[in-house]
C-alpha cells in the first residue's frame, strides 16, 4: 500500500518539452485514470514515474519519499501496452516472471511464479512455453503477473487493453480491478477510452499538451467537466445508441 | 497446446538438416574438414617434391594441373594448401567477429557517455573501405602470415561492431528490455539474458557471411604478395606464383581460384541453414494442401436483402470466399448488398475475416489470397471481369502513414488520379487536388498540396486520404478501419467529414470496424462477421437492446459505456477468437456461447431471415421482445426462449 | 483543442531552420572529424611499427651514417609533436613527403598515378548502377509474388554465386580466356581503348551483381509496402506505378549501398590493377608497401581515405535531399 505524488514533473526530450510541471497525487490504494488526446503527454509521464523518460526537473515521491537512484527494484512498476512487444520472445513464461521475484533463494521460485501464474489466471504449467504459444490477452496477463511479482506499492497501466480484442478486454480489466483491490496498490490508469476509465478509476486526471488541466472525482470530472479539453473528449466519445435516443 | 519441443532450436535445426539444402551444406562442410585435415598428411610430400625435370609444364596424366615453376605437382599444393588457408581464416574470423562483438555489445556495458564514444568510434572507423584498413594494417604489422591475420581480423571488426551495435539498439529499445529495467535487472545481467539470445542468431548468420569476406581479404592480400610468404602457401600465393604462367597453364591459375568461390560458397551455405533454423524462415511443416472444397452442397440460403429485390443495390455479393495457401479460409461465405447511399458498417474482431471482405470488392486481396465468389457486383458491372476503382470506388485504409507514398507529395498523389482516369489536363487536375484538399478542410490547401506526407499530423493524412477517394465522383466509399491509429478527438473529425461527404456526393459507405460504437455513429445498419461469416444484420438503432445472435450481444455488453453501472463485473466473453485454420464443423461462435446446444456444435447455422429487415445465423437467436437489456452477464441471456 | 502534436510533427514543423541545411552541417561536423582521425592515423603509422622502419625500409646492410640521414629527413628525430605539426603544415600546403625509393615527391608520384585508376573506376561505377537498377528492378517485378519461383532461384544463384567470387579472380578468369583462350582484349598495361575493357569489366561484374541483388529485395519491400497498395486502388498505368511510385523509394536506399559501393570500388582497383599490370595508385601502393616505403604509402592511404569519406558525405546528402525524412531520424 503506497501513494504516489508528482510534483512539478516536467519531462523533456531535447527542446520538445512532453510535460510540463504537472502535480497529481494517487492517494494510497486508490484507482486514478490519465487520459488525454495523443501527444497530450500521459503515456510519458507513466514512462517519467519508473525512469523511462527524462525528468528534468520536479519530484517524483512515492510514499513521501523520492526514487533516487536505487539499486534493485523500485516500488513501482509499469505494465506495457503492446503485450507482443513487452515479453522476451526468447524467455519463458515462467522465467519471465521469475526475473521479478527478489534475488534470493532458488527453492521457492517455482511455487511462487506458479502461484503469480495462478493469481492472474493463467495455467501453472504454462510457465514452460515462450511468448509465442499465447495470445494477446494471455500476454498481457504474463505481463501483469511480471509487475505484481515484484510486489509493486503502485502499479501504472500504460494503455494496457487498447491492442486487445473487444471480447478479451473485459476479463482483463475485471481482473485488474480484482487484483487491485485484493492487493491494495495504488494504480495509475492510462488510457484514452473515458468509458473504461470511468468504470474503473476513482479519480479523473486530465492532460493536454503537457500539462494536467483538470483533476477529481470521477463522477465529477466526467459527468462535470470544467475545462474545455475534458468536454472536447467526452463529447468525441463514440457511443451505441440506445433505443430511447435519437441516433 | 504445448509448443515447446517441436519450436526449439535443436528440433529447428534437425528439421533445416533435413532439407536438400541443410543436407548440401553438412555435407560440403564434412568434405572440406576431410580435405584440410587430411590433405597435409596423404599430400604434403607431393606438394613439396621439386622436380627441375619437369618444370612449368601443363596438365598431363601425372600432374592433373601440371607443375609450377620448381616442378612441383600444382594440384596436390592446392589441396594440401586447404589447411593453412582455412586456419588462417579462422582465425581472423575469431579476432574480426570476437572483437566485433564486444565493440558492439560494449556500449549496452558501459552505459551512456563511454557508450556513445565507442558508437561514434566505430562510426569514423566504418567509412573507411575495409581493403584500406587492411592495407593500412599490413604496413604496420609487416608482411607475412601473423601481420595478414592480425591486419585483415582487425579490419573486420569496425563492420561486425557496427552490425552488433545496430542490432542491440534495437533490442535495447524494446519493451521488454525496458520492463527488465524496470525490475531492476543490472546491466551486467541485462545483456547476458536479454540481449546476446536476442542478437544471436542474426550474428551467428553474419559471422558466416564475414567469414567468406575474410577468405576473400586473405586470398586477395596473399595474391598481392602482402600476405602468405613462401615458404608457406595458400590458395591466394598460389594464385599469384601461376599467374604469370597464365599463357601456359591457364587452369593452374584457376584452380586456387575455384578453390576459394566453393569454399567461400560453403560458408554461405552454413549461413543459410543456420538463418532458416533459426526460425526467420523455418520451413513450415507440409501442411497438405487442401483444395478449398466448394461447402457442401448447400448454396447460401438467402441471398442479401430478404425482403424484395435489391436489383438496384449498389453492391451485392454472393457466397463470398477469401482462403490461403494450407487450406486457410479466411472469408467463407460472405453474401451482403450494399444500397445507393447506403451506410453499412461491418464489425469484428480479429479473425473475423471483414477487413479480408472489404479488399476482396475492392481487388486489393493480398497475394497469396484466393478470391471466389457467386457473385459479385458493382453498380450493375461484374467486379470480377471489370474492376472498378480509381474514381467510382474510393477505398480509405488504417494507417494514413503508410498509405501515402513518403516520397511524392501530396498534392501529386491526388492529381494524377483526374489525369490518369478523368482525362485533366496537369494543371486542371491540381486545381481539382487542391480543391478537394480544402474540402476535407485542410487548412491552406494550396500550400499543403506542394508538402510530402511526413509533413502532415496522422489525423490531416487521413483527410488527405479522403480527399484523393473524392477526385472523382465515387458511388461507394470503402473504409477500413479509418479511425483506429487515430486520436478519440480526431476520430471524431475524420467520422464526421465522413458523414458530411455522404451528405454531398450521396455516396454510400462500408465502413469497417472492431469498434461497434464507431459503426453506430455513422452507420444506419450493421453487420456482424465472426471467424469468417456474417452472424447477424440488423440496423443499428437496435444494436443496444435487440440484438439476436449472443455474439453480437456480448459485443455490446462487454465494452463499457458512460452508463455501465460501475460496481458490476464487466461481461466477457471466455476464450478467444478462433483463427482461420481452426474452423471446425459447427457454429464457430458455439465453443464460447453461454446458449450453446449439441445441435450447435455439430451444425453450422446459416444467415436467415429475422423479423423484418434483418438477419441472424443462429440456432438460438434470443429474441428482442423476452430478453433483458444488454448490460448485464450473457448468463441472463439464457431467459430468453 | 487537443493539438495532436508528436514529436516528430513538431520537429517537422520547426518554421525557419531548413532541416536539410542542418542535416547537412552535422554530417559535415562528421567529415571534419572522420578526416581528422585519418590524418592522424596516417601519421601514426610509421610511429606504430614495430623495430626501426627506417632501416628495415634502406634494408639492414645500409650503413648507419645512412639510415640516421633518412630518419632526419623524414623529421623522425624530432619531438611527436613537432612532427605532427610539421606534418599537418605540409598537409595543407600540398605537401606529402618524398619517397624513400625514389626521392621523388610523393604528390608528384601520386597525382601522376591518380588518372589511371580513375579512369577504371568511374566507368566501372556508372556502369554499375545502370545495369544493376534496371535488373534488380525488372527482377522483382518478374518474380514477385511468386510468379516465376524458378525466374527467381535462377537470378539469386546467378547473382549469389557472382557475388561470392573475388574481384581479383574474376580478373583472372578474364584474362585466361581473353589472353589464351581468345585474345581479343589486351590483358596487360594501359594502352588504347580496348585494353580498358577487362579492367573496367573485372571491376564491374561482380558489384553489379551484388548490387542488383540488394535492389531486387529493396524494390520487393518496396512493393509490398502500404502506399503501393493505395497505388494499385488508384489503378494507375504500369509505367506510372513503378516508376513515379516506386523507383523514388528504392532509390535513396539504393543510393546509400551505392555510396558504399563506390568506396568499396576504390580498393577493388588495388587488386584489379595488380592483375592488369595498370599503371595506376592501387600498383603503387603494393609496391610500396612491399618496398616499405612508408611516406608514399602515407601519401597514398590519406588520398583513399579522403576519397572514400567525401564520397560518403556527398552520397549521405544528397539521399537527403531525395528524401527529407531521413533528416529527421537523428543522423
Amino acid at each position: 500500500m503506497s501513494s504516489l505524488e508528482l510534483r512539478a514533473v516536467t519531462v523533456r526530450y531535447g527542446r520538445f518539452t512532453a510535460v510540463r510541471d504537472v502535480d497529481l497525487l494517487v492517494p494510497e490504494g486508490t484507482v486514478t485514470g490519465l487520459v488525454g488526446g495523443s501527444g497530450s503527454g500521459k503515456s510519458t509521464l507513466g514512462r517519467a514515474v519508473v525512469g523511462l523518460a527524462p525528468v528534468v526537473s520536479g519530484q517524483v515521491l512515492v510514499d513521501g519519499g523520492g526514487l533516487g537512484r536505487r539499486r534493485g527494484r523500485g516500488p513501482v512498476q509499469l505494465v506495457f501496452q503492446n503485450p507482443y512487444a513487452s515479453l522476451d520472445p526468447r524467455m519463458t513464461v515462467g522465467a519471465t516472471v521469475a526475473e521479478a521475484l527478489p534475488r534470493t533463494g532458488r527453492a521457492g521460485r517455482t511455487a511462487e511464479v506458479a502461484r503469480y501464474l495462478d493469481l492472474v489466471g493463467i495455467d501453472p504449467a504454462r510457465a514452460a512455453l515462450t511468448p509465442d504459444a499465447l495470445s494477446g490477452g494471455q500476454r498481457q496477463r504474463v505481463a501483469l503477473a511480471r509487475a505484481l511479482a515484484a510486489r509493486p506499492g503502485v502499479l501504472i497501466a500504460d494503455e494496457i487493453t487498447s491492442a486487445l480484442d473487444v471480447s478479451v478486454q473485459g476479463a482483463v480489466l475485471n481482473l485488474l480491478r480484482a487484483l487491485q483491490r485484493e492487493l491494495g496498490f495504488a494504480m495509475l490508469f492510462i488510457s484514452h477510452n473515458l468509458a473504461v476509465v470511468r468504470y474503473l478509476c476513482d479519480q479523473v486526471a486530465v492532460m493536454d499538451d503537457g500539462r494536467l488541466v483538470e483533476c477529481g472525482p470521477s463522477a465529477e470530472v466526467l459527468h462535470h467537466p470544467d475545462h474545455p479539453t475534458t468536454r472536447t473528449l467526452l463529447a468525441c466519445v463514440p457511443t451505441i445508441p440506445q433505443a430511447e435516443e435519437a441516433s | 497446446m504445448p509448443h515447446l519441443p517441436a519450436n526449439s532450436l535443436p528440433h529447428r535445426l534437425g528439421r533445416t538438416l533435413r532439407t536438400p539444402l541443410g543436407v548440401t551444406a553438412l555435407t560440403a562442410c564434412v568434405l572440406l574438414t576431410l580435405v584440410a585435415v587430411l590433405g597435409p598428411v596423404l599430400l604434403g610430400a607431393r606438394a613439396d617434391q621439386v622436380d627441375t625435370a619437369a618444370i612449368d609444364q601443363g596438365s598431363s596424366a601425372a600432374h592433373l594441373l601440371g607443375t609450377d615453376d620448381l616442378g612441383r605437382d600444382i594440384a596436390a599444393r592446392v589441396v594440401v594448401a586447404t589447411r593453412l588457408t582455412l586456419e588462417l581464416t579462422l582465425m581472423a574470423s575469431g579476432i574480426g567477429v570476437g572483437g566485433g562483438l564486444l565493440l558492439g555489445v560494449a556500449p549496452a556495458v558501459l552505459g551512456r557517455r563511454l557508450g556513445r564514444l565507442v558508437t561514434s568510434a566505430v562510426g569514423v572507423l566504418v567509412a573507411f573501405p575495409g581493403l584500406l584498413f587492411v592495407l593500412f594494417l599490413a604496413t604496420v604489422f609487416g608482411v607475412g602470415s601473423t601481420g595478414a591475420v592480425l591486419a585483415v581480423g582487425l579490419a573486420t571488426i569496425p563492420p561486425v561492431a557496427r552490425l552488433v551495435q545496430n542490432l542491440t539498439a534495437s533490442i535495447d529499445g524494446s519493451d521488454y528490455v525496458a520492463a527488465a529495467r524496470i525490475l531492476g535487472v543490472g546491466r551486467f545481467r541485462l545483456v547476458v539474458r536479454h540481449l546476446l539470445p536476442n542478437i544471436a542468431e542474426p550474428c551467428v548468420l553474419f559471422a558466416a557471411q564475414a567469414a567468406a569476406g575474410i577468405l576473400v581479404a586473405f586470398s586477395g592480400l596473399s595474391f598481392l604478395g602482402l600476405g602468405v610468404q613462401p615458404p608457406q602457401y595458400d590458395w591466394g600465393r598460389l594464385l599469384n606464383d601461376q599467374l604469370n604462367g597464365i599463357y601456359v597453364n591457364p587452369v593452374a591459375a584457376l584452380a586456387p581460384g575455384a578453390a576459394v568461390v566453393l569454399t567461400g560458397l560453403v560458408f554461405g551455405l552454413v549461413g543459410e541453414v543456420l538463418a532458416q533454423a533459426g526460425g526467420h524462415r523455418a520451413p513450415q511443416e507440409r501442411r497438405q494442401a487442401v483444395a478449398v472444397a466448394p461447402t457442401a452442397t448447400v448454396p447460401t440460403a438467402t441471398g442479401p436483402r430478404p425482403d424484395g429485390p435489391d436489383a438496384d443495390a449498389l453492391v451485392r455479393v454472393r457466397d463470398l470466399r477469401v482462403s490461403f495457401p494450407g487450406g486457410r479460409e479466411a472469408v467463407r461465405g460472405v453474401s451482403l448488398a450494399v444500397g445507393r447511399g447506403e451506410a453499412l458498417g461491418l464489425v469484428g474482431e480479429s479473425g473475423s475475416g471483414k477487413s479480408l471482405t472489404a479488399l476482396a470488392l475492392a481487388d486489393l486481396v493480398p497475394h497469396p489470397g484466393q478470391v471466389s465468389a457467386g457473385e459479385i457486383r458493382f453498380d450493375g458491372h461484374d467486379l470480377r471481369t471489370d474492376p472498378r476503382l480509381g474514381t467510382t470506388l474510393a477505398m480509405v485504409f488504417q494507417d494514413p502513414m503508410a498509405s501515402l507514398n513518403p516520397a511524392l507529395r501530396v498534392g501529386r498523389q491526388l492529381s494524377e488520379v483526374a489525369e490518369v482516369h478523368l482525362g485533366a489536363t496537369r494543371s486542371q487536375a491540381a486545381a481539382r487536388a487542391v480543391d478537394r484538399l480544402a474540402a476535407v478542410r485542410i487548412p491552406s490547401a494550396a500550400r499543403r498540396a506542394g508538402q510530402r506526407p511526413h509533413e502532415y499530423s496522422g489525423g490531416m493524412r487521413q483527410r488527405a486520404v479522403i480527399a484523393m477517394g473524392l477526385m472523382g465522383e465515387p458511388k461507394l466509399i470503402i473504409a477500413d478501419e479509418p479511425t483506429t491509429a487515430l486520436d478519440v478527438t480526431v476520430q471524431q473529425q475524420v467520422l464526421d467529414l465522413l458523414a458530411e461527404v455522404r451528405a454531398d456526393t450521396g455516396a454510400a459507405l462500408l465502413l469497417i470496424s472492431h469498434d461497434l460504437a464507431v459503426v453506430a455513429q455513422v452507420c444506419t445498419r450493421v453487420l456482424v462477421m465472426y471467424a469468417g461469416r456474417i452472424v447477424e444484420d440488423l440496423p443499428v438503432a437496435e444494436l443496444a437492446r435487440g440484438a439476436a445472435h449472443p455474439y453480437t450481444r456480448a459485443l455490446v455488453g462487454a465494452v463499457p459505456t458512460m452508463a455501465t453501472d460501475p460496481d458490476t463485473e464487466l461481461a466477457t466473453i471466455p476464450g478467444r477468437p478462433p483463427e482461420p485454420a481452426e474452423h471446425g464443423h459447427g457454429c464457430s461462435f458455439a465453443p464460447r456461447c453461454a446458449l450453446a446446444t449439441g445441435r450447435c456444435l455439430g451444425t453450422e447455422p446459416e444467415l436467415a431471415a429475422f423479423g423484418s429487415g434483418r438477419r441472424v445465423a443462429c440456432w438460438h437467436p434470443v429474441d428482442p421482445i423476452d430478453a433483458d437489456p444488454i448490460d448485464a452477464d450473457p448468463i441472463d441471456a439464457e431467459a430468453a426462449s | 483543442m487537443a493539438t495532436a502534436a508528436t514529436a516528430s510533427a513538431s520537429m517537422a514543423a520547426t518554421p525557419t531552420r531548413n532541416p536539410w541545411a542542418a542535416f547537412a552541417l552535422r554530417r559535415a561536423r562528421r567529415l571534419l572529424v572522420s578526416l581528422a582521425v585519418l590524418v592522424t592515423a596516417s601519421f601514426a603509422m610509421i610511429h606504430m611499427i614495430p623495430g626501426d622502419p627506417v632501416r628495415a625500409a634502406l634494408g639492414t646492410d645500409a650503413s648507419p651514417a645512412l639510415v640516421a640521414a633518412e630518419r632526419h629527413s623524414l623529421g623522425l628525430d624530432q619531438p611527436l609533436l613537432r612532427q605532427y605539426a610539421a606534418f599537418l603544415g605540409n598537409l595543407l600546403r600540398g605537401r606529402l613527403g618524398e619517397s624513400i625509393s625514389t626521392q621523388l615527391p610523393v604528390s608528384q608520384i601520386i597525382s601522376s598515378r591518380l588518372p589511371a585508376t580513375l579512369e577504371i573506376a568511374v566507368p566501372a561505377f556508372v556502369l554499375i548502377l545502370l545495369t544493376a537498377v534496371p535488373v534488380g528492378m525488372a527482377a522483382a517485378v518478374l518474380t514477385k509474388d511468386g510468379r516465376s519461383r524458378r525466374g527467381e532461384l535462377a537470378f539469386t544463384t546467378a547473382t549469389g554465386v557472382l557475388g561470392a567470387v573475388p574481384e581479383f579472380l574474376l580478373a583472372v578468369g578474364l584474362v585466361a580466356a581473353f589472353a589464351v583462350a581468345l585474345p581479343v582484349f589486351p590483358v596487360a598495361s594501359q594502352g588504347g581503348l580496348s585494353s580498358y575493357v577487362l579492367p573496367v569489366l573485372s571491376l564491374t561484374v561482380i558489384p553489379a551483381a551484388t548490387l542488383s541483388r540488394i535492389v531486387r529485395v529493396e524494390t520487393l519491400r518496396v512493393l509490398g509496402e502500404d502506399y503501393m497498395r493505395t497505388a494499385r486502388a488508384k489503378r494507375l498505368p504500369a509505367r506510372l506505378h513503378y516508376l513515379r511510385h516506386a523507383l523514388p523509394n528504392l532509390l535513396t536506399s539504393s543510393l546509400t549501398l551505392g555510396g558504399l559501393l563506390f568506396t568499396s570500388l576504390l580498393a577493388g582497383t588495388v587488386l584489379i590493377e595488380n592483375v592488369f599490370a595498370w599503371p595506376g595508385l592501387g600498383a603503387t601502393i603494393v609496391q610500396a608497401i612491399t618496398e616499405k616505403d612508408y611516406p608514399l604509402v602515407q601519401g597514398i592511404v590519406l588520398v583513399y581515405g579522403a576519397a572514400a569519406l567525401l564520397i560518403t558525405f556527398a552520397v549521405d546528402v544528397a539521399v537527403a535531399l531525395a528524401d527529407p525524412r531521413s533528416t529527421i531520424r537523428g543522423s
